[in-house]
C-alpha cells in the first residue's frame, strides 16, 4: 500500500500517519483516513470495480468525482453506493454489485461476447423474448438476475433513524468550487445568513485537485469563507430544485428542507468522455479523474500514459499528469489548428488531428489506435486519459425553472433565463475557457462505442432506434435509456446528443438537436431519506400506559394506539353483558359549539333537529355531506343554551373540525368551534352493574328517574369533574365520562377499584365491535361508504325535510327520496355455523352478485353468526333467504332481519 | 407543489401546512333543478389560469381562508378572510 503512494505533497487528502482497515470482497485491505473506498482500493491494486449493467463489460474507476456510474459498490448491505465519493471507516464491509460468480470471471460477460454480429441491441429484450408467451415468467427470472444493480435485502430492518429538517436561509449556494466559495464568502460577509453544500470530501473543486499550484488560493479562500461564518454542509448534495426554489440537500442521515431566499447554483462543469472503440476498458480515465488520483491521494501505478482530447482543457491535464510524475507518452489532439507548442515544450509527443479510435486490451487497457485521415498510429500505453471537454452542470438550473441555450462560442449549453431569486456562478454559468472543438464523429470500429455507461448504450443502438423511427432526442431516449441511468446524463447527454447529430446530418452546433428535460432526484437517493420521519406523532390516551400494563395488544386506530382487547375478547363481552366492564373511549372526536346561534348552526349542518333539544339531553346525530352521503356520526349534548357538546367518531375528528369551522366561514354565524380532543378524556362504563359501581364514586343521583337514558349531566366523580351521557353504544346500561385528560389514569383507576366487587373487565376495540354489532348500530366508514345516505342506510327517522332553515345535504336527499330507495341497510344471521368474511358478496338467485356484507362476526351469547349487509330494497324483507358467498367456494345460508339481534325493544339500555 | 401561501391570519408559509378545500363554488338551493345540483355536487372547473378557492391553515391557526391563485403558476394573487376577496386581483399576500 504505501510502496504505491507518491511522495507527500501540500493538497493531497490522506492522514498517512492513521491506517483504516476494511473488507473488500471478503478480504481484508487498508487504506488511509482520507481515502475513499476507491481510492484506497485503487492504491491495493483493484481495477476492476463493477460490471456494466447489460453487457457485463468489466469497469474500473473513471472520473472519481461521483458523475459516472463505474464505482457503485454495495457498503454493509446498502447498494449503490459510489466508492469514489464514500470515505473510508474501520471494518466497512464492501462488496461488488453485479457480477458472477466474481468481478474478475464473470460468466453473464459472455452475454456480450456470444451474440457480437446482433449482441444485445436496443429493443432486444422485446423483440426476441416475446416468443413464446407463456415462457415469459422463465425469461424473466433469468433477465432479473442478470440486469439490474445490486440487490435489495426485503428481510432487512431499517436500524438507523432517518430525519427531515426544515431550513430557511438568505443564501443557499450549491457547489463548494471556487465560484461557490467566492459567492458564498460575499454574501456572508454582507451579513447574510449563508450555507454552502458541497458533494465531495473536499472544498476548492478544480483548486483542489488540480495541482500544487492552486493550493495558497484554496487555503485563503476557505479561510475567508470560515471567518464569514459560511455555514458548510459536507458532504451533502442537492437532490434538485422544485417549485419556489425549495431544495432537498441530503446529508448523512438527513434531509434539510432548505427554502433560501436567494439560491446561487454553482455546480461546475463536468469532463466529459470521448467515443472511440472500447473507450470503457479499465485504464480508460477521465483526465480529471486521473489527476484526482495523482494529485489528492498521490497515486500513480501507471508505466506510461497516453492523452485523448478534444479541448485546451486536456493538454492542461497532460501537463499537470507528467509535473505530478506520470510518464506521458504523447497527446492525440483531434483537433488540427490548436496549438500545442506547450505539450511539446515539456518534451511529450504531440499529434495534431489525431481522432482517437479504438483502445487495445480485453480486461485492461494496453494499447490505443488514433487516425489522421488515412494515417493509424498505435500507442502503447496502460493509462489512457480522455478529455472531451466540459459541460456546464446546469441541471438543476433547469429544475428550478431556468432556461438554458446553446452557445456556439462556447460550444455549450449555458443558463439563459432565471427565475426569481436564483443565480448561476462559475463554469456552470459558461465563464469558463469554452470546450473547443466535439468530435466530429463516432468511428466506425466494429467494437463497442459506448455513449451511456450506466445502462451500456452504444453508438450502434442510438443509431438503430433513430432508423426504427424514434427520431428525435427525446424519444431515441426512451426507448435506448440513454441519459436515464444512476449519471441522470451527465456522461452521455452531451455525446448522445452530437450522436445523433451525426446521425441525422444535423449541424452538433445547431439547437435543433436539442437537450433531454433533467428531473430530480440528482442523485442517487436512499428511499429512507425520502420516508424519513414526518411530524405527525403517534397519540396515546391518558391512559395507555395503564392498558399496556394490562395485557392490553395495543394497535393503530388512525393516529391512536388503543387496545385491540386485554386477552379474553370473549370474557371482555360477557363481563359487559353480565356485569361490568370499562372502556376508553377518548379517541372520540370532541367539539364544543358555543354561542347565541349555535343552536341554529347545528340545525343548518345536521339532517336532524337539535333546536328543540331540552338542556341536560343527548341525542344522536349523523352528518350528511352536501350529496347527502352520512360522513360521520356521534352525539350531541345540549349543555345550556347556548352550548352544545358533540362527539365525532374517532377517525373523524380532524375532518369534523374543518367541516364545521368551514360552514361557519361560508355562514359566519355567532358561533364558535373549539376542538378538544386531545384535552378531554372518555371512559365508558357499562353493564348491569354500572349504577351501582358509579354511585360509590359520586353525589350525583344516577337513578333512572333523575337520570333516565339519554341524558347528559355535570358531576364529580372521585373528585374529578365529569361531563355524563347516558348513552349506549355497546346495548347495556352504560355511562360515557368525559373529563380532563390529566385526571384520566386518576379516574381509571378510581372506576376499576369501584367494580372490583362486579369483577369489572376493561375491554377492547374487538369486544366493543362485537357489542354494537349485537345492537346493529353501524359504524361509519365502515356500514357506510361515499354513496351512503340515510334513506338507504335504513335511517329515514333522523332525517328531518319538514325543517324550515336549509341544512346541508337536503336537497340532494330531496333527490333520493322522490328516486327512491334501490338499496338498503340490514341485519341478517346466519345459523349453519359459517362465519362471512367483512367484505364479500351477497349471491343473488341467478348466481350474480346482489348485495355486500359490511359486518361479520360471531356471537357467542346469540350463538349464530350476525352482521349488516347492503342489499337490493326487493330482497330485503325481513326474514329473505339470502346467500353469502364464502371464499372457500360454498355459499352461506342467511336471513335478513331488521331489528337488532340483542334487546331490540332497548329495555336493558333504558333499565 | 411548494409554493408560498399566505394566511390572512399567521402570515407567509409553506404550501405544506395547509390543507386544500376546492374551488370556491356556488351552493345549489333547490332539488328541482336537477342539472344545477348535480353541477354543484360533481363538478369543477380545474381552472388553468386564475382561480378561488379555499384553505385550511391546519398546522397554523386552524382557520380557513380564500386565496385567489394562478393554478398554472401557482402565483398566489391575493388571500383573504371568507367572502372578503376583491373582485379584482390585488396583490399578492394582500
Amino acid at each position: 500500500m504505501a510502496e504505491r503512494r507518491l511522495a507527500q505533497r501540500q493538497g493531497e487528502l490522506i492522514d498517512r500517519s492513521q491506517e483504516v482497515t476494511f473488507q473488500w470482497e471478503g478480504r481484508p485491505v487498508t487504506g488511509y483516513a482520507g481515502d475513499t473506498i476507491a481510492s484506497a482500493l485503487f492504491a491495493a491494486g483493484t481495477r476492476v470495480f463493477s460490471r456494466s449493467f447489460k453487457y457485463h463489460r468489466p469497469r474500473g474507476l473513471m472520473c472519481c468525482s461521483g458523475q459516472c456510474p463505474n464505482c457503485l459498490v454495495e457498503v454493509d448491505g446498502q447498494p449503490t453506493v459510489r466508492a469514489c465519493m464514500t470515505p473510508v471507516e474501520q471494518g466497512m464491509d464492501v462488496k461488488h454489485l453485479n457480477a458472477w460468480p466474481s468481478l474478475r470471471r464473470d460468466f453473464l460477460h459472455l452475454v456480450g461476447r456470444l451474440t457480437p454480429s446482433f449482441g444485445m441491441q436496443v429493443g432486444f429484450y422485446y423483440k426476441t423474448f416475446i416468443h413464446p408467451r407463456r415462457a415469459w415468467p422463465l425469461y424473466e427470472k433469468i433477465l432479473r438476475n442478470a440486469a439490474g444493480l445490486g440487490k435489495l435485502d426485503p428481510d432487512h430492518r431499517r436500524t438507523e433513524r432517518f430525519d427531515k429538517v426544515h431550513r430557511h436561509v438568505d443564501v443557499l449556494v450549491i457547489g463548494g468550487g471556487e465560484a461557490g466559495l467566492e459567492a458564498a464568502a460575499e454574501a456572508a460577509e454582507q451579513g447574510k445568513h449563508v450555507a454552502l453544500v458541497e458533494e465531495g470530501l473536499a472544498l476548492g473543486g478544480q483548486l483542489a485537485w488540480g495541482g500544487p499550484r492552486s493550493n495558497g488560493r484554496l487555503t485563503a479562500l476557505v479561510d475567508r469563507v470560515n471567518a464569514a461564518g459560511v455555514e458548510i454542509l459536507q458532504p451533502a448534495y442537492a437532490g434538485g430544485v422544485y417549485e419556489g426554489l425549495l431544495v432537498p440537500v441530503y446529508q448523512g442521515r438527513t434531509m434539510h428542507r432548505f427554502r433560501p431566499a436567494e439560491l446561487v447554483i454553482a455546480t461546475g462543469s463536468i469532463e466529459q468522455p470521448l467515443v472511440f472503440g472500447n473507450n470503457d476498458l479499465p485504464g480508460v480515465m477521465l483526465a480529471s479523474g486521473a489527476r484526482r488520483l495523482v494529485n489528492q491521494f498521490r497515486l500513480m501505478p501507471w508505466e506510461q500514459a497516453v492523452v485523448l482530447t478534444s479541448s485546451d482543457e486536456g493538454l492542461a491535464a497532460a501537463l499537470d499528469l507528467a509535473d505530478g510524475g506520470v510518464n506521458v507518452l504523447a497527446v492525440a489532439d483531434s483537433r488540427r489548428d490548436a496549438d500545442g507548442s506547450t505539450i511539446e515544450d515539456a518534451g511529450i509527443e504531440y499529434l495534431a488531428g489525431f481522432q482517437p479510435w479504438q483502445a487495445r486490451g480485453s480486461t485492461a487497457v494496453t494499447g490505443v489506435v488514433v487516425k489522421r485521415d488515412g494515417e493509424h498510429r498505435t500507442l502503447a500505453c496502460d493509462l489512457l486519459v480522455m478529455s472531451g471537454g466540459s459541460v456546464g452542470q446546469t441541471a438543476l438550473v433547469s429544475q428550478g425553472g431556468g432556461g438554458i441555450r446553446y452557445d456556439r462560442d462556447q460550444r455549450r449549453y449555458v443558463p439563459d433565463s432565471l427565475p426569481e431569486g436564483m443565480r448561476v456562478v462559475g463554469a456552470a454559468a459558461g465563464s469558463a475557457a469554452a470546450a473547443g472543438a466535439v468530435p466530429a464523429q463516432a468511428p466506425k470500429t466494429g467494437c463497442k462505442q459506448i455513449v451511456c455507461f450506466c445502462e451500456d448504450v452504444t453508438t450502434k443502438d442510438i443509431a438503430l432506434s433513430l432508423d426504427e423511427g424514434f427520431s428525435s432526442l427525446e424519444l431515441s431516449k426512451r426507448y435506448t435509456t440513454v441519459t436515464m441511468g444512476p449519471c441522470q446524463g451527465r456522461m452521455c447527454h452531451r455525446n448522445s446528443g452530437l450522436v445523433i447529430a451525426d446521425q441525422l446530418g444535423l449541424d452538433p452546433d445547431s439547437q435543433r438537436v436539442g437537450v433531454t428535460t433533467s428531473r430530480p432526484p440528482h442523485n442517487p437517493t436512499s428511499f429512507s431519506l425520502l420516508a424519513a420521519r414526518g411530524y405527525e406523532p403517534v397519540k396515546r390516551t391518558s391512559t395507555h400506559h395503564w392498558h399496556a400494563e394490562h395485557g392490553g395488544k395495543m394497535l393503530w386506530a388512525g393516529d391512536w394506539k388503543r387496545p385491540y382487547d386485554y386477552g379474553d375478547g370473549d370474557g371482555e363481552v360477557d363481563a359487559v353483558h353480565e356485569s361490568l366492564g370499562l372502556i376508553d373511549v377518548s379517541t372520540l372526536g370532541k367539539l364544543i359549539v358555543r354561542g347565541p346561534e349555535a343552536a341554529a348552526f347545528l340545525e343548518r349542518l345536521y339532517p336532524n333537529r337539535f333546536g328543540d333539544m331540552k338542556l341536560a339531553r343527548v341525542r344522536y346525530g349523523i352528518v350528511c355531506g352536501d350529496d347527502g352521503s352520512i360522513i360521520d356520526d356521534g352525539t350531541v349534548a345540549r349543555l345550556s343554551e347556548q352550548e352544545y357538546y358533540v362527539t365525532t367518531t374517532s377517525s373523524g375528528a380532524g375532518g369534523m373540525e374543518q367541516w364545521f369551522t368551514w360552514w361557519n366561514a361560508v355562514w359566519k354565524m355567532d358561533c364558535e368551534i373549539v376542538n378538544v380532543t386531545s384535552t378531554i378524556a372518555a371512559f365508558n362504563l357499562a353493564g348491569p352493574n354500572a349504577r351501582t359501581a358509579l354511585s360509590t364514586l359520586t353525589d350525583f343521583d344516577l337513578s333512572n328517574e333523575a337520570f333516565p337514558y339519554l341524558g347528559a349531566g355535570h358531576a364529580q366523580i372521585a373528585g374529578v369533574p365529569c361531563l355524563v351521557l347516558r348513552i349506549g353504544f355497546v346495548g347495556e346500561l352504560g355511562y360515557e365520562l368525559h373529563l380532563p385528560a390529566a385526571a384520566g389514569e386518576h379516574l381509571w383507576e378510581k372506576l376499576m377499584e369501584a367494580g372490583e366487587p362486579y369483577a369489572v373487565k376493561p375491554f377492547g376495540l374487538e369486544p366493543q365491535r362485537v357489542l354494537r354489532l349485537e345492537k346493529m348500530h353501524i359504524i361509519v366508514g365502515q356500514d357506510t361508504n361515499a354513496e351512503s345516505n340515510p334513506l338507504e342506510a335504513g335511517m329515514p327517522w333522523i332525517v328531518k325535510l319538514d325543517k324550515e332553515s336549509d341544512w346541508i345535504g337536503r336537497y340532494a336527499i330531496e333527490w333520493y327520496k322522490r328516486r327512491g330507495n334501490r338499496l338498503t341497510l340490514v341485519g341478517w344471521e346466519a345459523q349453519n355455523g359459517g362465519v362471512p368474511i367483512e367484505g364479500t358478496q351477497v349471491v343473488g338467485a341467478d348466481g350474480q352478485p346482489a348485495g355486500r356484507i359490511t359486518s361479520s362476526r360471531f356471537s357467542r351469547r346469540l350463538g349464530k353468526a350476525i352482521g349488516i349487509a347492503w342489499l337490493p330494497v326487493e330482497q330485503s324483507e325481513e326474514g329473505t333467504a339470502i346467500n353469502i358467498s364464502d371464499p372457500k367456494g360454498s355459499t352461506i345460508p342467511a336471513t335478513v332481519t331488521h331489528k337488532a339481534f340483542y334487546d331490540p325493544d332497548g329495555e336493558r339500555l333504558r333499565s | 407543489m411548494s409554493f408560498i401561501l399566505s394566511c390572512p391570519n399567521c402570515g407567509p408559509r409553506a404550501v405544506d401546512e395547509y390543507a386544500y378545500g376546492g374551488e370556491v363554488t356556488e351552493r345549489a338551493t333547490t332539488s328541482e333543478d336537477e342539472r344545477a345540483l348535480f353541477h354543484y355536487l360533481y363538478f369543477r372547473t380545474n381552472t388553468g389560469g386564475d382561480q378561488r378557492e379555499w384553505w385550511f391553515h391546519s398546522s397554523g391557526c386552524r382557520e380557513w381562508f380564500q386565496a385567489e391563485r394562478n393554478t398554472t403558476r401557482n402565483e398566489v394573487l391575493q388571500v383573504a378572510r371568507p367572502g372578503e376577496l376583491t373582485p379584482s386581483r390585488g396583490p399578492a399576500g394582500g
